[in-house]
């Protein structure tokens, strides 16, 4: 049987007006067999060409989705063509340091990008038997990340923030300070922005720009005044350059991806209008599995010398940390930097909640050999005090402060100290991770010894004194 | 493949294909579709039309693409070489599949199961002209250095053995006995054979759940045991220690074998059990914890449909090394992402939905699965186990949605993890309040024999305390600690005690990474020692602060990381030691 889908002439062939326009679908009857999620090219009346791809492909009507937005087109207008294949962009090396939109496409009045590499921005799933389990510090100079929350090469570590809190100005500062100890390796960045203002993206270029570093950032922006469903498409191009710089390049990349809510909110606009079911809040049900296709795809491989290093940025709605997205978001990343606006409000930078931040591939880079060996029972003992900090403040707003123990009074104390001397930093501060530890022995100084159950003997002597 | 063609692809939806024209095709047979002959299963029939769930990402297939059936329903192949192998959701070699396609998982890839070439060393235990019938053993694989493969009659058959081929070595596929059914035709019998993963394998009858899986972890041994061939639920919102504490059960349980099966979660922690396991010895065997490992990784970036067979696959190889007389484990983290994969494919099948967009089918499928569990005698008399550990991974961590709540109603222990002690890193973060475990009454005579018979007496009044404590904090909460008597103020103490004491145990100490049935014992026993001299201490008018600086009281805290497994003799001097300061201190007040 001849193959009607990759006939050249077939699939060359162009359809003069479709049936139906939704939002930025748009269905088209009576085709030859068309692939599944192939790419289309959607030409208007005024020849403009827009890229889009097939959800769904029966015998009697194609649905496509038009990433560059369906406003203008009219029924009888519209041409389709098929190309019999899946959605690819071109990838080099010579990205960095250049801007583009979602789809890939140069932005910044350069020449348009040429390479031999041509990859499918979907990927495709990584064999976990070929996955290297990340075990390398990054020291991002920030204590409160590096001291208890320690990012990882190769981690997908997002932040939970909440709408005007400081989270691009936490990303920025990681991404100037991240370095890898005893190495003097430049992490490659690969900066997507769905559905932000022009002023954020304007952000990070200057800080990329005052840091010296723009020429090894790539920027894929899809900016707030840009079609929303565009913002589906911007983090797997920037993810398939950000592969292609790690396990093709061997070089280590950070991707920073803002803001995710926005994509999803996108991934919510879509399948309403297919008419799916949605599961909670009016998201579909396989919003988990899609995002887990973009995070997943950090990581580090075996024999391959680079890494992706993931660091999505949400804003939770309401600032609730049980919204779907940042639910859904923390059972597939390693861990969360979660902001607090209390502490926004008493001044405090960077507003990291001590309790409900985690990072899950601490365990394995941290103490002896890659920090320090005092470390893991360190950080231990900080969390534990200071969640029995937030009971004694709890206590203390019921009961008064008068009432309370000497011992708790001590916690109070050393609750102060811990967020204004500890996690409070300045955005231009980078800490080692001796001084960041030799910081955390100091404020737990103010408990006496006894409080100390998460520490040796000869830890104490060492670093606690007496 | 004898592969025919039964019908052409009509609507492709994502991992959901329709069919039509079908001319002959069974249902639940494995079809492959397109020219990437990629790997599904046909899950509907309806006159001349079909739905096929493709466990493969469907990208580039057409209307009009031929569909092919194999004759047979998706299965797993079942026989030696499944021990420390690593397989996808549908039983496809993962280390194999990389050989070929290096690190992506390619589509359309065919790797057999079982490794074909491989030569197994077969000892048979039957002789010609012997009767047998389905379960019975023909013989034994030596398959690593602590288990025996033992090679059964499949269990369907029936008849007398025509040939039985020597001691010697050979492949999965040649013929190791020819066996003549019923009927009278022969039937070669390998040391493999196949199943069809959605089919229970047949025993003959169910045993009494009375010996628990023991699994080093105190607060689950000692508070919430589960017994072999029970059902476990592990529900938590992200981060509070689902996988954590299925990674320790499994490393350290007293299982002979463990299936893994990592379902939509994460490739990190897959390479980190294999990274890990391989370097763990199994303290019940001296053998590294990957030769009583299998592993089934089907991850949440990983083909959805797949994600819906990967419990399937894993609990029927744990259904036939049972049949062999073994205890097995099964860990699926987590049953959530199977539950929302059969949602998304039911939604792309437009079904009907019930609660939450979940097919109304939801909690008949979750019965299914946890009824695969359980102790029985299997055809050929022997006494095997298979035990199921699930997590649940509850939206907003919520417990009232609808996975969490049809599978309480199926399972009969539940270890319940709780947010607010996760964050406090107490770690694991089982509730003591929320959990329990209806195996409890039917294990206390096995614990009393093991561990002496205060064990069930000392657990009774340490949980009748945590409940006491919660009561009074609640007291506290309003006025203040100073408001109780220092009888009560006493329970607080103990509490806080037995927390970081006894409950809290850290998966990353080599000492307190598991401790054993005695030593969990001895453990309680000293902290309701403490307790109980204490509190008549304080009767007698000695003060907190006296019983808490008690020099005693630092070794208590200390001793689940300084006391190790193998030697308790410093958990009897602190008894004695214990039993001691509290004599003086009553001498005082006398
Ligand atoms: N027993 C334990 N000992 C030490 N740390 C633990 C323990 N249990 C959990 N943790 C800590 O909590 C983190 C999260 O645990 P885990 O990965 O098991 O959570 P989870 O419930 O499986 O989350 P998710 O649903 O997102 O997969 C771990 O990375 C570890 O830091
Ligand atoms: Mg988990």
């Amino acid at each position: 049987m001849p193959d009607p889908q990759k006939n050249p002439l077939l699939s060359g062939r162009e359809y003069i007006g479709v049936d139906k326009i939704d939002g930025p679908l748009i269905f088209v009857r009576q085709t030859h067999p068309v692939g599944y999620r192939d790419l289309i090219e959607c030409v208007d009346g005024q020849g403009r060409v827009r890229l889009g791809i097939v959800l769904e492909s029966s015998t009697n009507a194609v649905v496509v989705q038009v990433f560059e937005g369906t406003s203008g087109l009219t029924l009888p207008g519209t041409r389709i063509r098929f190309s019999g294949e899946p959605l690819t962009i071109s990838v080099s090396k010579e990205m960095l340091g250049r801007v583009f939109n979602g789809l890939g496409q140069p932005i910044d009045g350069g020449p348009p990008q040429r390479s031999d590499v041509e990859l499918d921005v979907n990927g495709m799933a990584i064999n976990p038997t070929a996955r290297q389990y990340p075990r390398d510090f990054i020291q991002t100079g920030i204590s409160v990340i590096d001291g208890m929350n320690t990012l990882i090469r190769g981690q997908k570590l997002p932040i939970f923030s909440g709408n005007g809190l400081p989270h691009n100005e936490l990303a920025a500062q990681i991404a100037r300070q991240a370095k890898i100890r005893g190495t003097n390796t430049e992490f490659a960045v690969v900066f997507a922005a769905m559905g932000v203002k022009h002023d954020v993206a304007q952000f990070f270029v200057h800080s990329f720009e005052e840091s010296g570093v723009l020429d090894n950032v790539a920027l894929f922006l899809s900016l707030a005044d840009d079609p929303s469903i565009e913002r589906l498409i911007t983090p797997r191009t920037a993810l398939t350059l950000a592969e292609h710089l790690a396990f093709n390049e061997d070089m280590h990349v950070l991707v920073i991806m803002t803001d995710m809510t926005n994509y999803c909110e996108s991934l919510r606009e879509i399948s309403t209008i297919r008419g799916e079911i949605p599961s909670r809040k009016g998201y579909p049900g396989y919003l988990y599995s899609d995002l887990a296709e973009l995070y997943e795809r950090s990581g580090m491989i075996k024999g391959h010398e680079g890494s992706i290093t993931l660091l999505p940025i949400l804003t939770m709605p309401n600032d609730d940390i049980s919204h779907p997205v940042p639910d859904l978001s923390g059972y597939i990343t390693e861990g969360q930097i979660v902001f607090e606006r209390e502490m926004d409000g008493r001044g405090i930078y960077p507003p990291v909640a001590g309790l409900p931040s985690l990072s899950r591939l601490m365990k394995d880079g941290i103490g002896e050999g890659m920090t320090r060996e005092d470390h893991p029972h360190l950080a231990s003992q900080l969390f534990a005090a200071y969640s029995y900090v937030k009971d004694v403040r709890n206590l203390a707003s019921v009961i008064g402060e008068e009432e309370l123990t000497p011992l708790d009074h001590n916690y109070l104390e050393f609750g102060m100290q811990f967020e204004q001397n500890f996690v409070s930093q300045r955005m231009d501060e980078d800490r080692s991770v001796e001084q960041t530890l030799d910081l955390g022995w100091e404020v737990l100084r103010t408990l006496p010894v006894e409080e100390l159950h998460r520490i040796t003997d000869e830890e104490i002597e060492k670093y606690y004194g007496s | 493949m004898s592969d025919r063609i039964i019908g052409q692809v009509k609507r492709v939806n994502g991992p959901v294909i329709e069919v039509m024209g079908i001319t002959d095709a069974e249902m639940f047979e494995l079809v492959r579709v397109g020219k990437e002959n990629l790997i599904g299963e046909l899950i509907k029939l309806q006159k001349d039309s079909a739905v096929v769930q493709v466990y493969e990402d469907t990208t580039g297939i057409a209307p009009y693409d031929p569909v092919y059936g194999a004759g047979m329903q998706l299965s797993v192949e079942l026989g030696p070489g499944m021990i420390g192998t690593i397989y996808d959701g549908i039983q496809r070699p993962l280390e194999a599949i990389r050989e070929l396609s290096a690190i992506y998982i390619e589509r359309g890839i065919a790797v057999p199961s079982l490794e074909r070439e491989k030569r197994w060393h077969f000892v048979p235990s039957v002789s010609d002209g012997q009767q047998v019938s389905g379960g019975m053993v023909l013989g034994t694989v030596q398959e690593t250095e602590n288990l025996v493969h033992k090679i059964l009659v499949p269990p369907s058959d029936s008849g007398v053995l025509k040939s039985v081929v020597a001691e010697g070595d050979y492949t999965v596929e040649e013929t190791i006995a020819v066996l003549l059914l019923e009927d009278g035709t022969e039937k070669p019998l390998h040391l493999m054979q196949r199943w069809p993963i959605r089919v229970q394998r047949p025993t003959r009858k169910r045993l009494p759940l009375d010996i628990p899986l023991v699994t080093g972890q105190r607060v689950i041994d000692a508070l919430f045991p589960v017994a072999k061939g029970g059902t476990v639920a592990i529900p938590g919102g992200f981060g509070t220690g689902k996988t954590m504490t299925q990674q320790a059960v499994a490393k350290w349980c007293d299982a002979d074998l463990i299936v893994y099966i990592g379902c939509g979660e994460r490739g990190n922690e897959i390479s980190d059990v294999l990274t890990e396991f391989p370097e763990l010895i199994d303290p019940r065997t001296g053998r590294s914890l990957m030769e009583r490992t299998i592993l089934i990784a089907n991850t949440s970036n990983m083909p959805v449909s797949a994600r819906e067979a990967s419990i399937y696959t894993g609990i029927t190889m744990a259904e036939y090394f049972r049949d062999q007389g073994y205890h097995v484990a099964i860990m699926a983290d987590s049953t959530s992402r199977w539950a929302e994969a059969l949602r998304e494919l039911s939604g792309r099948m437009e079904e009907m939905p019930a609660e939450e967009g979940f097919p109304a089918y939801l909690p008949t499928k979750i019965a299914e699965f946890y009824e695969r569990a359980g102790s029985m005698e299997s055809l050929s008399g022997a006494h095997g186990s298979v035990s199921i550990i699930g997590a649940v991974s509850p939206p907003g961590g919520d417990f009232s949605e609808p996975v969490t709540q049809h599978t309480k109603r199926f399972i009969r222990c539940f270890w319940a993890l709780d947010r607010n002690l996760a964050n406090a890193r107490h770690y694991p973060a089982i509730s003591w309040l929320d959990s329990y475990s209806e195996y409890l009454n039917d294990l206390v005579p096995w614990w009393e024999q093991q561990a002496g018979p205060e064990w069930f007496a000392d657990r009774t009044e340490i949980m009748e305390l945590l409940h006491k404590e919660v009561r009074l904090q609640q007291v506290v909460k309003l006025v203040g600690p100073d408001a109780l008597p220092d009888t009560q103020r006493f329970i607080l103490e103990v509490c806080t005690l037995f927390k970081n004491a006894f409950l809290q145990q850290n998966a990353y100490d080599k000492i307190d990474a598991y401790s054993t049935v005695q030593k969990q014992a001895k453990m309680l026993h000293i902290i309701v020692t403490y307790w109980q001299r204490g509190s008549e201490a304080i009767k007698g008018g000695a003060t907190l602060v006296k019983l808490r600086k008690m020099k005693v009281y630092q070794d208590i805290v200390k001793m689940k990381f300084s006391v190790a497994n193998d030697d308790l003799s410093g958990l009897d001097k602190i008894e004695a030691r214990l039993e001691r300061a509290m004599d003086q201190l009553e001498a005082l007040h006398a």
